[in-house]
């Protein structure tokens, strides 16, 4: 009887509709029409009416081979040699343009090469800053999802101990988070700046030894340098999910393995880290997912600079679909980081099923 | 002996401090450190980089930058407008998410499960994966203004607001507190003949403070902190919010102690925001981690 009070399709509509009509014009059409898009050639501005390319874009993107180069040979059939006594190679470009032998190879760029005897392994792709983007991506996913997601946990468990004015250093710890990322980059470009902060204290702990590099101008270390301050910039976020797990587990676990005369490691081993499992994996996933989404440190700090060594996904989708008006490469772009991303939550899904 | 073991606890206590304080210095000395050079000029300012003086106010202190810094670029403006957005998004979000949220818990109606589940699934999609199509979607978008019928919302309030009032987390946080009240509550006032709007208003909205408060801060930090969307919507002076407006303000080479002064300007503000709520601030991002 209770239940008819409270059915009413009209009343439950008025109220579930402003908010569910919102949030379907503005997320779920847009997230359609990415993948609609994607299979078209829209640009932003374009006298051509949209074509239908099917998946052209995908096409374009993903297009990856791997090519053979023989060393190049006098009329002995020697190889020739430089200088150093390196073997000479043709020149990729004599395969990958206008060479009716090699039709799979056209309009292909070097990404990488590596050696394999006399021959040259070189990898080819269409669209080799596209590659670079989801390798820079992956690279920042798997070094900054762990490290960040060990430090947070280790800062929990360091402000989850009973001390007087703890939550002073708890407050400090998150205080980072509230500040834009915008802000923390243009701060931090002055920190890593050849003569900035960073190198000064490096230069001062080291009484003038060490001469630190220019750190975002240096393909080498650029990268390096964005994961470093976006750990610092986020820990404080998955520090206080952390802390909100460890607080689930039951004092009574404790006692008793303090009463067993466990050790410190044994009671984290086997009464705490058991109790994380699935903060863990919610930790993870978070980190992940921000971390696919990388951009705003990119465009502040370096533009995908120097020579693509920090260009990302997200990054090339915007400089795409916005900078050059490529909406349905852009388009594209974002089903792939998409698809990325589902993958991780159906990991998580399965991680943390029901057993 | 027992003299040795408590020596032993105060050594250990003091380690503890030192290494809690040790970290803390790691997460404080770049903010210090944009505040002080703030009021720095920019010879002193490289110079005292090499000492501990970068963290000091020695030296020439003036507020010489900030006025400089507004000088240059409509800085009063962009904080204007990152207000009004941010003020404006929060308060309609708050509306329009708890009224869904009230309606999924409490009423029952054909529809409703799907709806719902169509609302969580959202939360899995990543905003960046959908804002070159939605740039397309709000060029195109007709709207009715003093003016009569316009098309396209780039270079409004309105585009910085009204795709950002509805979403998948703060609906789901009000429907997490939402189902844990009493249900008895709801049906003894209906059984009152009290309306649905006057149970949402009088009943339900009084006793959900501690979800509105942490709906309200997470949206906050996502409205004012916000970079990509307005970048790529807004392209006119007038409409730009802080964050972009600080990316244009760089291009312009000002010096860097006005560049600090930029900074601290559209920091310090949610900073102290932050310290005097820090608590509620901590909560409302654990909350997001208690889901599943």
């Amino acid at each position: 009887m209770a239940s008819k009070l409270t059915t009413s399709n009209r009343a439950g509509w008025a109220f579930a509709l402003p908010g569910f009509g919102l949030l379907t014009l503005f997320i779920v059409v847009p997230f359609f029409f990415a993948f609609f898009l994607s299979l078209t050639n829209q640009r932003l501005i374009s006298p051509n009416p949209t074509e239908f390319v099917g998946l052209d874009n995908y096409r374009n993107l993903l297009s990856i081979s791997v090519l053979t180069i023989e060393p190049a040979r006098d009329d002995t059939g020697a190889v020739m040699r430089d200088e150093d006594g390196n073997p000479e190679y043709p020149r990729v470009r004599s395969f990958t343009r206008n060479n009716p032998d090699y039709p799979q190879y056209a309009g292909m760029r070097e990404w990488f090469r590596w050696h394999s005897g006399d021959d040259a392994k070189v990898v080819v792709a269409t669209d080799v800053v596209f590659w670079k983007s989801l390798r820079n991506t992956l690279m920042f996913v798997l070094v900054v999802a762990p490290v960040q997601g060990g430090l947070a946990l280790v800062l929990a468990l360091l402000i989850n101990q009973k001390l007087r004015g703890i939550n002073i250093y708890r407050a400090i710890y998150f205080m980072p988070v509230v500040v834009s990322i915008v802000v923390v980059s243009l701060l931090w470009r002055f920190i890593y700046a050849e003569d900035g902060l960073l190198n000064s204290i490096l230069s001062a702990f080291s009484f003038g030894m060490f001469e630190g590099p220019d750190w975002l101008g240096n393909e080498d270390t650029a990268l390096g340098a964005i994961k470093a301050m976006s750990i610092w910039q986020a820990v404080g976020f998955h520090m206080v999910i952390w802390l909100s797990g460890l607080q689930t587990i039951s004092p009574t676990l404790y006692e008793a393995s303090s009463v067993e005369g466990a050790s410190k490691w044994q009671t984290f081993r086997y009464v705490t880290w058991p109790g994380l499992r699935n903060t863990a994996v919610l930790v993870l996933i978070v980190i992940t997912m921000q971390a696919f989404a990388l951009f705003a440190q990119i465009d502040v700090m370096t533009n995908g600079g120097p020579l693509d060594s920090t260009t990302t996904v997200v990054f090339q989708a915007v400089e795409r679909g916005y900078g050059k008006q490529d909406i349905s490469g852009g388009s594209a772009i974002s089903v792939i980081l998409f698809l990325l991303v589902l993958s991780i939550s159906l990991i998580q899904r399965y991680l943390t099923r029901e057993r | 002996m027992a003299g040795v073991s408590q020596d032993n606890q105060g050594l250990r206590l003091i380690t503890r401090y030192v290494v809690l304080t040790l970290i803390a210095i790691i997460f404080v000395f770049p903010l210090i450190f944009m505040v002080m050079s703030s009021l720095k000029p920019d010879l002193q300012l490289l110079r005292d980089t090499s000492s501990i003086r970068a963290f000091l106010p020695v030296g020439d202190i003036s507020l010489s930058n900030y006025t400089a810094a507004f000088n240059r670029a409509p800085v009063a403006t962009f904080i204007f407008n990152s207000v009004l957005v941010t003020g404006i998004t929060v308060l309609l979000s708050l509306l329009f998410c708890s009224l869904a949220a009230f309606s999924f818990v409490f009423l029952n109606w054909k529809g409703r499960n799907l709806l719902l589940s169509i609302v969580l699934a959202t939360l899995i999609i990543p905003f960046e994966t959908i804002a070159i199509p939605l740039l397309l979607l709000v060029s195109q978008l007709p709207w009715i203004g003093l003016d009569g019928l316009q098309t396209g919302w780039l270079n409004t309030y309105r585009v910085q607001i009204i795709p950002w009032i509805a979403d998948g987390l703060t609906i789901f946080l009000f429907v997490q507190f939402f189902k844990d009240l009493p249900r008895d509550l709801i049906e003894a006032s209906r059984v009152e003949g009290a309306s649905w709007i006057q149970i949402y208003c009088r009943v339900v909205m009084p006793l959900a403070g501690p979800v509105v408060a942490t709906a309200a801060i997470l949206k906050f930090l996502v409205m004012y902190n916000q970079y990509l969307w307005p970048l790529i919507v807004v392209q006119q002076e007038t409409y730009r919010p802080v964050m972009v407006g600080l990316g244009y303000y760089f291009q312009l080479n000002p010096a860097w102690g006005e560049i600090m002064a930029y900074l601290t300007v559209i920091t310090v503000p949610v900073l102290a925001f932050y310290l005097v709520l820090q608590r509620a601030f901590i909560a409302s991002i654990a909350s997001t981690g208690v889901k599943g």
